[in-house]
Parts: structure tokens; sequence; C-alpha cells
């Protein structure tokens, strides 16, 4: 079966400019994602991990054409999706757009607050316009009922929730279009710990229920852990590993993916922490390392690795990675 | 024995929707050398704690009752004056964001040294040196080079690595350190992380870890108090804690993902309690799947069930069968 999503040699830079008032001339360039490719199948939950500025947002983003690509080719379905954004037709780009959908990290900056409830979850229907006048009622009770809030909740504003039944809120809105594929851009990191496990709870059983892919994009390796069928690793605007998810969490092979993972505080007093401590921080996206990203912060670096770009080989089923002395650690 | 004893502590919001019960009667001990963690949530009054202790409870916040014993002494009944010698000599504070903790428009040098020149009256090429080698102590790479940048110079491990060594300046004998990773990617929280535990040791301090992750508590604690709306659920060595925990901490260990394994998640229903119109009785009933009619009524006392381990719940014996 062709898979829902297909992402090939995707690349987006932004460009850096010199300062100056009136002459602005580029310098430079944020290699923010450098040429990735992935696919999701219709289903799935595919996580996408990294740490900040590892271009995991800006993934999400191009996937939904909210920033261009600089490069690179999105099939959705089978369909060419940036052509269709570029040059498509009104309602070729109203259709892509309702099988696309997107939930925020911050349900307290993404939700109008001069709307009710009931508006901000029937206004897809405004613009979309798949559901006549008189049964909006109908579905916004459904759909809030399907996120596990009450009807009365409808009337309400924004600021009289709390941030899980805000971000079930968000969630009703983006699945109130029935979209194929919803891009989850860190929905559980601003809220309290004992209200995450509600909202992955969520995420899980739409799922189930309605048969929505995911692509679900964290730092929180634990989350990423619970919710996706399949993890991919991104370091400095590149995947460096990609395998189904418990392969990866238990036979990780990348050195970065290890070191992440043992980073990770387990709630267990009993389990003695191993840390791989990482020298230094994430370099600068402009002037990205040479050869391989990872090696300047690599303890096993050599100078293959300074000089030559790895290749993203797939070592066991469904298992890429991209390093020079993969085979030392599988 | 212990660095700190709080007795009873409470600490009110005035606000203009009615009192908010921040801290309603807590009480709990620091022994001396040791690395405690203060878990909780958002609203838990982790941090109201800290500021308590230190008395810079921000307003409409008043602390309205209970004592705080830092080695002996009383600290609620001193005055502005003898407070100050308390704050950043013998007790000192990590704020949890040290982008908005640093002033932006001082060099490090500047703002460290002013502390310095302050509190310990050095001249300034003494005060320099001080802050230079309170730097590397908090392994800041090239202190020297360091002290004439601007905080926006830095990252937020680097920062974050400046506020530690600020807090340090005056070598306090108690460090409450508020979360100081939550804004930090997961290889740079292990570096802090390693830091706190090598300085703790090293210096001999005690510890304060306030956090809301069960994991960094389990690595870095022996002691644990557990706060929930307010008060105190449990407090306990830290094996005590995730081997027979109050309902409120098993709750929560059973809610949060982990990466060693994968589990069903059962969740906690409901939210976090509206502080100014609490629940009735233990604050956790309406979202207890133990609860019981009594849970409903009374406020359980902390009572105290052997090896150090002290719970807040009418229902813990007869579940752990010790009834």
């Amino acid at each position: 079966m062709a898979p829902l999503l297909e992402v090939k040699d995707l690349v987006k830079y932004f460009p850096t400019y010199s300062r100056g008032i009136f002459r602005k001339k580029i310098v430079g360039n944020v290699h923010a994602v450098d040429g990735i490719s992935f696919s999701v199948n219709e289903s799935e939950i595919v996580g996408l991990v990294g740490e900040s500025g590892c271009g995991k947002t800006t993934t999400g983003k191009l996937i939904l054409y909210l920033e261009r690509p600089t490069k690179g080719e999105i099939l959705f379905d089978g369909k060419n999706a940036i052509e269709i954004f570029e040059n498509g037709s009104k309602e070729e780009k109203m259709e892509l757009r309702r099988s696309m959908q997107m939930v925020f990290q911050n349900p307290y900056a993404s939700l109008d607050p001069r709307m009710t409830v009931f508006d901000i979850i029937s206004e897809p229907f405004k613009i979309h316009k798949h559901v006549p006048r008189n049964e909006w009622k109908e579905r916004v009770y459904k759909l809030l009922e399907l996120v596990g809030l009450e009807p009365y909740h409808a009337e309400r504003y924004p600021h009289e929730f709390s941030g899980g039944q805000r971000q079930r809120i968000c969630i009703a809105r983006a699945i109130a279009v029935e979209p194929r594929f919803i891009i989850a851009d860190e929905p559980v990191s601003s809220l309290d710990v004992s209200i995450r496990a509600q909202i992955l709870k969520l995420i899980m059983d739409l799922q189930h229920r309605l048969g929505v892919s995911y692509l679900y994009i964290s730092h929180d390796l634990s989350s990423v852990r619970q919710i996706s069928q399949r993890v991919m690793v991104m370091y400095l605007g590149e995947i460096v590993e990609a395998a189904p998810t418990d392969e990866l969490f238990d036979h990780s092979i990348h050195p970065y993916t290890r070191a992440l993972i043992s980073a990770v505080p387990i709630p267990d007093p009993k389990r003695k922490m191993n840390i791989i401590l990482l020298p230094g921080e994430v370099p600068s996206a402009i002037n990205p390392p040479s050869g391989c990203r990872f090696h300047p912060r690599c303890r096993y670096a050599t100078s293959e690795c300074k000089e030559e770009k790895p290749s993203f080989v797939e070592v066991d089923k469904d298992h890429y990675v991209s390093c020079h002395h993969y085979a030392e650690f599988a | 024995m212990n660095i700190l004893e709080v007795e009873k502590l409470k600490t009110y919001f005035f606000t203009e929707a009615g009192v908010v019960k921040a801290l309603d009667d807590i009480s709990f001990s620091i022994p001396k050398g040791s690395t405690l963690g203060l878990v909780g949530e958002s609203g838990s009054g982790k941090t109201v704690t800290a500021q308590s202790v230190l008395r810079i409870v921000p307003k409409p916040g008043k602390i309205v009752g209970g004592s705080i014993f830092f080695e002996g002494e009383d600290l609620l009944p001193k005055k502005e004056g003898e407070m100050r010698k308390f704050r950043g000599k013998k007790i000192s504070l990590i704020f949890q964001d040290p982008t908005s903790s640093l002033n932006p428009l001082f060099t490090i040098g500047e703002q460290l040294g002013d502390i310095v020149v302050q509190h310990m009256k050095l001249k300034k090429s003494e005060a320099k040196e001080w802050v230079i080698k309170t730097l590397k102590l908090a392994k800041l790479p090239d202190p020297e080079n360091a002290i004439h940048s601007y905080p926006h110079q830095f990252s937020g491990g680097m920062k974050q690595r400046i506020c530690i060594a600020r807090a340090l300046l005056l070598s306090p004998k108690l460090l409450f350190a508020d979360e100081p990773t939550t804004n930090l990617d997961v290889t740079i929280q292990a570096q802090i992380i390693a830091l706190l535990k090598d300085l703790q040791r090293d210096l001999g301090m005690t510890l304060v870890m306030i956090t809301h992750d069960m994991g960094i508590v389990a690595d870095m604690c022996k002691w644990v108090v557990v706060l929930y709306a307010g008060n105190v659920m449990e407090i306990g060595p830290i094996d005590k804690i995730f081997e027979e925990p109050h309902p409120y901490t098993e709750a929560l260990l059973k809610a949060i993902p982990r990466l060693d394994q994968t589990k069903e998640l059962v969740f906690i229903p409901g939210n976090i309690p509206n502080l100014i119109d609490p629940p009735s009785g233990c604050k956790f009933h309406p979202r207890c799947q133990y609860a019981k009619e009594i849970c409903k009524e009374k406020i359980p006392s902390l009572e105290d069930i052997g090896d150090g381990h002290f719970v807040s719940c009418h229902r813990w014996k007869e579940l752990n069968n010790r009834g």
C-alpha cells in the first residue's frame, strides 16, 4: 500500500541578512531542514524527536505549506502537495487543507480569546462548507463529546478552561474537517504531568476511532515511545536514525540517539542512570559542520566523519541510520 | 540534623477574586547535606515554598502562619535587615528561567561582581577573581572572557550555569533549585544535573530540587516531599515513595510515560483544583480512585508510618495492608 504522506529530499533554508537599514544582503542560510525523506502510512503515528532548533517544527510547517519549501517533494495520497498549493485551483487547495490539520504547542496562544468554543469549532464548517448550517450545533456537540468535553462547554470562552481542556478544544477544531493527517507539534509539553496522559490517550483514541495518521513532533522521548509506531530522530536539520518504536529505543545505533536516550531520567530509584554526556552544544545551523553534522560532539568520530557525509542506510528491516560506523554499534 | 524545619506554614495570596491558599499548613524538614526533591505540579506550592523560606513572597502573597527554622533559628520574626544576612549567604535560589532572571543590560561580570562587592565587602580586583573562580566552579567555559559578555550572548545551558554560579557566590549552605532544567533540552539537562550533583557533593551543600519530573527525583534525591494543591501529600526516603506511595504519587507515576517500557497509561481524571475554592477534606479526593466518604469530610493528617515515611491519607494503611 502506498503511504499516505511521502516526503522526498525536503529542504528549507532561511536566509540571514547583513545589518543595515537600506541595503539587505543575504550573507548566509540557516539550514533548518536539509534534505529529509520519510513517509507516514494510513492511520499510523510517526514520532519526530530532536532538540530545540533541529528543524522539527519547520518540517511540520513545510508539510502544511505554512512555510514554502526551498526544495523537495511532498506527496499526499499520491498527489504533489507543493504543486497544488502553488498552482492548484481553489477547490484542490481547499480539499488538501481539509485533509491535513495541525495542533499547536501552546493552547493558551492558539485559541482566539474573543470567540466562544462553538464559534471556534464551527469556524471550519464556515470555511469548508462541508456541514449544512442546521447541523452545526449537533456536529459541534458530537465533536466536544469525542474529545471528552460536555455540550454546555460550547457557550464558554477559552479563558474559562484549563490547559488540558484547551488542548482538547484545539483537537476538536482540528478534527472538525475530518482530516486524514494531523501534525501534532509538542501537544502536551505545556501541560501538567497529570494532564499529559489524558491528551496522549485522546490522540491514540482518535487514531483508532477515526483512523487519523499523525506526525507527532516532540522533544519528550518518553511520550514519543508511548504513542508512536515509528520514530525518527533529527539532528541539525537531518534525520540521523529512523526505526519502528521498540527497535529504536531498545536497539538504537546512532551515537546521538544513544546519548539522547541515555539522558532521559527514568522514574525508578533502583535503576542506575548511565548517562552519555555529550560535550558542548548543538552547533549553529548557519554553518553546519562538514561531513557528519554530529561529528564535533561524537566520541567515536574519525577523520572520515569529518570529511564525508554518511548516507542513510537500512541496517535492519525498516531501521535506517546515517552513520559511517554503524556496523560497529549495531 | 535538620538544616531547615518548616512547621505549619501558611502562605496565602490575597487576590481580588478571593484568598488563594497557596501553602496551607505544610510541615517538612530537610536533613543537612542531603538532596531533597520538592515535587508537585503547577499550583502545588513548590515555588512558593522556596519563596516563603527566603521571605521573598511576591505581593499580594503573605506568610500568615507557621514557623521556618533554619539551623534552629526562626526566620519569620526576623526584621528585613536581618533577613539580608540569610539571603544568598546561607540560603540561595536558582530561578526557573535563566533568561529572565539575568539582567540584559549588564555584563555577567557586572551583575555577579555587584553581589560580591555588596555582601563580601571585597575590592574590585578581588571581586573579579572571586566571580571567575565561582564561574569555573559552575564549569562555564572561558570565564575570564565570559565576564565581559552580556546574557544574550550565551545559550540557555550556559545561562543556567551562570545562574548557578550566581547562587553559589556567597557559599550558601542551603540551595533551592527551582526547576533548573525545565527549559533545557535533554542532553543539556543531563549536563546541568551532573553539575548540580557534583557541586552538592564537593561543597557539602544541602540541595532542594524543585521539579515536576519524577525521573529527575529518582536520579538525584534521597528524600522527597510531594505537594498537591498547597498540602503535603507525603514525605519520605526515595525508595519508600516509589514502593509504597500515597495514592496521588501512585497515580502520578502511572500517568507518566516511561522511556524504558511501554505500558498502558492510566490517566488521572479531572483537573488541578482551584485554590480559591479548594475541595473539602483531602484535596486530592475528587481525582482519587480510592476516595471514600471520609476523604470528602475530613482533612487527613500527616501520619508517621515508619522509616521516615509520612503519608497524609485516610486510606493508606488499609490499602497497604497495615491496618
